[in-house]
């Protein structure tokens, strides 16, 4: 495969991230994949791309690219200033580019993590049928090491030879990070809940949590009201994404993308996905607060959502409509 | 019958079914086979298992199937469980899972905690090796690193605690014990467990299918081999 842009910058943190790795927990691998996966998989469509297909996760921002082919990309999730060839560029939009393009990111002004997708999608080999970047397992990413792109990469993707109009996701069906970096999670109540007494499944769900500088892909760290269980320990276990780990300070941890895949702390229970990327979004200092919902509002919210990114339909751009927009 | 094994939600998607709340080779050997049939019978409504000590963590593909359809699936699972045992009552389950020898060079020069190890337990560095080959292990969890394997149960004798401090830096292939837990560790990295040995036997490759020697269920021995065959069989030191 030729390549398709080269690394200029590689900005604070930029990741090859698929939908992640799955079928694998068996030999202790964790899924990797997306901390937004609503943001990723609008970035996709706007790209005309299966769901599938790789993108780059931009942390912070900073991202420089150089083009080498005839192409379209998108930017979605985090407020991250986007401009080509020094002219500012709406996000939640696909752009045409061409050949010689600067595509510069700058960094965020709300929300922490961008999606940048081209069509096509990024082509590295896969590891263990994923690309998907994990630095802690060393696996992934576009040298299959786990790590992070480096000035200097040139990254795979195909040619696009005929070029779709430009397309954008209506303003009302954006998923925009919080102006006031702050995430409410939906919980579904599991695992060791019964070992939580009444009285500390209120505090939990009636208390702000903070954010705090010990965040990162694998699970989110809160600082707030401590909760009790009344057990210490547990046979280690199997992980789901967004499980709600409480250790023995009593200072919850909400696993994400890159969780451990088995551990011995008791659990409250887990976040629904749907909102994990709003949490991801969310930097140290930012705030989180619970609610519970049932299994069965789980699952609908998650049927309807698919059938909302099914459906919904991208408008087509006109040349002025693209020039006003920089939301 | 025997008592229902409890089945607890974990996730939107996943449910976690709890088989006991200590370590046994027999729980071992029933949550593989619980695995396998549920690999077979879930097919693509399966997205992902883990298998722990006590318990199988089962996630599934919430756009196929829910979360009633997916307990009446583990209960099927379970059930054969059972009939499984009275058929072939001939097979203990202790027979279970597949045997895998693995090679350790055990020297002071390969298992810098060889000797502080024989000195806590009170006995020779020979007896200590001699003992750790002794059991069959039983395959009770991967997880922590890519094809990290929690062995157990290491004999009392020899059970240590983890360092006080752990090291930055455990070579790849070190053999170790954490108290009544042994593993290999299968790629360099961080680690407080007590080093006895390495094992010359790569435990994870990502380019190999499979790429661990071992899955959760098996059985493990451990061979004491010396200096010159780990060197002949890939070992560096």
């Amino acid at each position: 495969m030729r390549a398709g842009f080269s690394v200029i910058q590689p900005g604070i943190h930029s990741l090859l991230q698929d939908q992640g790795r799955y079928g694998r927990h068996n030999i202790g691998l964790t899924t990797g994949g997306p901390m937004d996966s609503q943001s990723f998989h609008w970035a996709n469509r706007l790209c005309q791309n299966s769901p599938q297909c790789a993108a780059i996760e931009v942390t912070i921002g900073g991202l420089v690219l150089e083009a080498k082919i005839n192409t379209s990309i998108a930017l979605t999730g985090a407020a991250i200033p986007l401009s080509i060839n020094k002219q500012p560029a709406a996000l939640w939009q696909s752009h045409r580019i061409k050949p010689g393009d600067r595509i510069e990111l700058g960094f965020a002004n709300a929300g922490c993590r961008g999606y940048l997708a081209v069509a096509g999608g990024f082509q590295a080999s896969p590891s263990f049928g994923s690309q998907s970047t994990v630095a802690r397992e060393g696996l992934g990413g576009l040298h299959q090491d786990g790590k992070p792109l480096q000035a200097g990469d040139q990254l795979p993707c195909a040619e696009s030879a005929d070029q779709p109009a430009n397309q954008r996701l209506a303003q009302a069906q954006r998923p925009n990070p919080s102006t006031d970096n702050s995430a409410h999670c939906r919980v579904i109540l599991g695992y060791q809940h019964q070992a939580f007494s009444s009285v500390q499944k209120q505090l939990f769900f009636s208390s702000t949590y903070q954010v705090t500088d010990s965040s990162d892909r694998m699970g989110y760290r809160l600082n707030g009201p401590a909760i009790k269980p009344a057990v210490d320990g547990i046979l280690s276990e199997g992980i789901c994404l967004g499980a709600i780990q409480v250790p023995a300070d009593g200072q919850p941890i909400v696993l994400l993308a890159d969780r451990q895949t088995i551990g011995g702390y008791p659990k409250i229970g887990s976040v629904l996905s749907l909102d994990l990327g709003k949490l991801a979004q969310v930097t140290p200092g930012g705030t989180v607060s619970f609610e519970t919902i049932s299994i069965e509002q789980a699952h609908n919210l998650l049927l309807l959502n698919q059938r909302q990114l099914d459906c919904t339909e991208l408008e087509f751009v006109t040349a002025e409509a693209s020039d006003n927009d920089q939301s | 019958m025997p008592p229902q094994l409890p089945i607890s939600i974990a996730g939107e998607n996943s449910l976690i079914v709890y088989f006991g709340d200590q370590l046994s080779a027999e729980i071992a050997a029933q949550i593989a086979q619980t695995a396998e049939h549920l690999r077979q019978s879930m097919a693509d409504r399966l997205i992902d298992l883990v298998p722990s000590y006590g318990s199988l963590l089962v996630i599934y593909q919430p756009l196929l199937t829910d979360h009633f359809r997916v307990r009446q699936l583990i209960r099927q699972a379970l059930q054969q469980l059972d009939k499984g045992k009275g058929e072939d009552s001939n097979k203990a389950p202790s027979q279970s899972g597949a045997l895998v020898s693995l090679p350790v060079y055990y020297s002071t020069e390969s298992g810098p905690d060889l000797q502080s190890l024989a000195d806590r337990a009170k006995l020779s560095i020979d007896e200590v090796i001699a003992i750790h080959q002794q059991i069959q292990y039983r395959v009770y969890a991967i997880g922590f690193a890519p094809g990290f394997a929690y062995l157990g149960e290491v004999d009392e004798r020899i059970a240590a605690p983890r360092l006080a401090t752990p090291r930055q830096k455990v070579p790849r292939g070190a053999v170790a014990i954490a108290d009544r837990q042994t593993a290999v560790y299968p790629a360099q990295s961080p680690g407080g467990w007590n080093l006895i040995g390495l094992c010359p036997q790569p435990m994870f490759d990502p380019s190999a299918e499979p790429s661990m020697p071992v899955q959760v269920g098996d059985r493990v021995t451990f061979r004491a081999i010396d200096r010159q065959e780990f060197i002949a069989l890939g070992g560096e030191l």
